[in-house]
C-alpha cells in the first residue's frame, strides 16, 4: 500500500512537470510581451529586466495597429449569432426530416451527410464569389454562410437525437392541439438541450478561430476577426512589429482560457459527446 | 402526425436548407464544373477538359512534393498523437493526485485559434533553433518537425479526454475477472483494454486523421511554405494556386477536387478499417 502510494506520488510530481511544460510557449508569449521588440527575437527567453522592459507599450501599440476591440467586436459578433442561427434553424430542420420521411427529407439528410468529408478548400473560391454576388461580404451575410456550411455536422448531430426521442410525448402534445410549432418548441426543444450544448460548443471552437472562410468572405477593408487581424499583422505593415504582435497574441489568449476556466465542464462534456456521436 | 406536419416545411427547414444550398450545394456543384474549365472570375469560365487536372502535376513539383509532405506529416503525427494521448490517459484514470487539473491543463490548447498558435510556436520554435544559428524556415525539414510538434502539443488534449471516456466506460468487473484469470498489465492492456475502447481509437484516429491532412492555419502562421514552397502542405498549396497565380484558378479548383477524393477515400477506408476490429458489447 505505501508502496503504491509513493508510486503515484512520482507521477503526481511528473505530470506537474508536464503540465508547466506544457503551459511554456503561452507564458513565453506573455513574457516577452514586456519587452522591447528589438529584443524579443534577439533574447526570447530572457527576463525583460529594466532595460529591455516597456511597460504596456506592446500592448497600445497592438491594440492601435489592428483596432483590437473592434476586431474582437465583430469576432464575437459573428460568432455568437452564427451559433445561435445553427441551433435554432437546424434543430428544427433536423426534427422535421427525422419526422417526415419522404424522399426530400432523406435527400437533405444524405446532402449534410456529405458534406461533412468535403474539405472547405473544395468549395472556398466558389464560395466567396457567390457570397460577393449576393452580398453577402458582411458580418450579417457571414452568419448565413457559416448556418450553411456548418449545417451538416448540426443537422446530423440533431438527428441522431430525434431518432432517441419516443414517439408518443410528441403526439400527445399533437392530440392535445399543439401545431408542430407549439409542439417543437415546448415539447422536443427542451429534451434536445444536451445536444444544443454539444453542438454549441463544437460550433463555437471552429467559428471563433476560423481563419480561412471569413477571410475569403468578408470585406475585411471593413471587417475583420481576430485571426485574420493577426494574420495582417505579419503581412500588411511591412516588417514584422514582433511587440505588437506579443501583445496582441495575450489579448486573444486571455479571453479564451478565462471563458474556458468558467465552463470547462461543459466544453469538456460536449467534446465527449460530440466524438461518441460522430 | 406526419400529414399535419407537412405544410410546415417552410418553418422548419426552408431557413437552413436555404443557408445549405448557398453555402455548400451550389459552390460545390459549380467547383466540380469549374475544375475542367479556365477562368478567373465565375463567369467567365471557358470548358477545356482535363487540362487542368494534367497541369496539376505536370506544371511544377510543388503539388506532388506538398502530397508527399501532408501524407508524411499526416502519419507521423497520427501516430504520435495518439499513442501519447492513449498512455496519459491510461495514466491519468489511475487514482493520481491533481488528475483534474491535468485534464484541464492538457486540453486548454485546443481553444485557440491555429493562426494564434502558428505565431506562438514561432516564437519559441525560432528561439531554441537560435542558439543553433539556424531558424524555422531554415529548411523544410525544421518546419516538418516544429508543425509535428505543435499539433501534438494542441491535438493530445483532446484525444486524451476521448480516450478517457473510453476506459472509464470499461465495466471494472471485466477487469476484475481477467485479474483472477491471472492476467498480467501486458495482456490485460492487449486484449482487454484495448478491444473495449476500440470505439474511441476510431474516432481518434479519424478525427486525427483528418485534421492533419486538412491542416491550413497552422501551416500558414508557423512556416507559410518557407523556403520556396517546400513545408507547403496540400491546403496551403491550393490556396496559393488559386490566390498567388492569376489565370491559374483553374488548376487551383482542380487540385482542390484531387484533395476531396483523397479525403473521402482516407475517411470512408479509415472507417472499413477500424470500425471491422470492434467488438460487439
Amino acid at each position: 500500500m505505501t508502496k503504491k502510494l509513493k508510486h503515484s506520488g512520482a507521477w503526481t510530481v511528473l505530470f506537474s512537470i508536464l503540465s508547466v511544460a506544457y503551459i511554456f510557449p503561452i507564458a513565453l508569449v506573455l513574457i516577452n510581451s514586456f519587452k522591447k521588440k528589438a529584443y524579443i527575437s534577439r533574447k526570447p527567453f530572457a527576463i525583460p529586466t529594466d532595460k529591455m522592459y516597456v511597460q504596456f507599450q506592446n500592448y497600445i501599440n497592438g491594440i492601435e495597429k489592428t483596432k483590437f476591440f473592434e476586431v474582437f467586436g465583430w469576432t464575437l459578433f459573428i460568432t455568437v449569432f452564427s451559433v445561435a442561427a445553427i441551433l435554432l434553424c437546424t434543430s428544427m430542420c433536423a426534427w422535421y426530416i427525422n419526422r417526415v420521411i419522404n424522399a426530400a427529407t432523406r435527400t437533405i439528410y444524405y446532402m449534410c451527410l456529405f458534406s461533412m468529408v468535403v474539405p472547405f478548400q473544395m468549395v472556398m473560391f466558389t464560395l466567396s464569389k457567390i457570397a460577393n454576388m449576393l452580398k453577402l461580404n458582411t458580418p450579417w451575410g457571414l452568419i448565413i454562410i457559416y448556418l450553411g456550411y456548418g449545417a451538416g455536422l448540426a443537422v446530423f448531430m440533431f438527428s441522431g437525437f430525434v431518432k432517441s426521442i419516443p414517439l408518443e410525448i410528441e403526439e400527445a402534445a399533437m392530440i392535445d392541439g399543439c401545431t408542430p410549432i407549439q409542439t417543437f418548441f415546448s415539447v422536443v426543444l427542451p429534451i434536445m438541450k444536451p445536444t444544443c450544448v454539444t453542438v454549441a460548443i463544437l460550433e463555437t471552437m471552429w467559428i471563433w478561430n476560423d481563419y480561412l472562410l471569413p477571410y475569403l468572405v468578408l470585406d475585411i477593408k471593413k471587417y475583420k476577426t481576430i485571426s485574420i487581424a493577426i494574420q495582417y499583422l505579419r503581412g500588411g505593415y511591412g516588417a514584422i512589429d514582433m511587440g505588437a504582435m506579443m501583445g496582441v497574441l495575450v489579448l486573444s489568449i486571455i479571453p479564451i482560457v478565462i471563458f474556458y476556466l468558467c465552463c470547462q465542464k461543459y466544453i469538456i462534456e460536449g467534446v465527449v459527446a460530440g466524438a461518441v456521436k460522430g | 402526425m406526419g400529414k399535419s406536419m407537412k405544410k410546415y416545411f417552410p418553418v422548419f427547414v426552408l431557413p437552413t436548407l436555404i443557408a445549405f444550398t448557398i453555402g455548400f450545394i451550389v459552390p460545390f456543384i459549380m467547383g466540380v464544373y469549374l475544375s475542367f474549365c479556365k477562368f478567373t472570375t465565375v463567369t467567365d469560365a471557358k470548358f477545356v477538359g482535363l487540362s487542368n487536372y494534367v497541369k496539376a502535376f505536370t506544371e511544377d513539383g510543388t503539388f506532388l512534393h506538398a502530397f508527399w509532405y501532408t501524407a508524411a506529416f499526416t502519419v507521423m503525427s497520427v501516430l504520435l498523437i495518439n499513442v501519447l494521448a492513449f498512455a496519459v490517459a491510461m495514466l491519468l484514470t489511475k487514482k493520481i493526485k491533481g488528475t483534474n487539473i491535468f485534464r484541464t491543463v492538457f486540453f486548454m490548447p485546443n481553444l485557440i485559434g491555429g493562426i494564434i498558435l502558428g505565431y506562438v510556436w514561432q516564437l519559441l520554435l525560432n528561439g531554441i533553433l537560435m542558439q543553433f544559428n539556424r531558424t524555422l524556415t531554415y529548411s523544410s525539414t525544421y518546419g516538418f518537425w516544429g508543425l509535428v510538434i505543435l499539433m501534438c502539443w494542441q491535438q493530445i488534449g483532446y484525444m486524451m479526454i476521448i480516450y478517457i471516456a473510453g476506459i472509464q466506460n470499461i465495466p471494472g468487473d471485466l477487469i476484475e475477472a481477467a485479474k483472477i484469470d491471472g492476467a498480467n498489465g501486458k495482456q490485460l492492456l492487449k486484449d482487454v483494454i484495448i478491444p473495449m475502447v476500440m470505439p474511441s481509437i476510431t474516432i481518434c484516429t479519424f478525427l486525427t486523421l483528418t485534421n492533419s491532412f486538412k491542416l491550413f492555419d497552422q501551416n500558414l502562421a508557423l512556416t507559410n511554405g518557407e523556403p520556396s514552397n517546400m513545408s507547403e502542405m496540400l491546403a496551403l498549396n491550393i490556396f496559393n494556386t488559386f490566390y498567388g497565380r492569376t489565370g491559374w484558378e483553374g488548376v487551383g479548383q482542380a487540385k482542390a477536387v484531387i484533395f476531396f477524393i483523397l479525403v473521402a477515400l482516407i475517411a470512408i477506408v479509415q472507417n472499413r478499417l477500424t470500425r471491422s476490429k470492434e467488438v460487439q458489447q
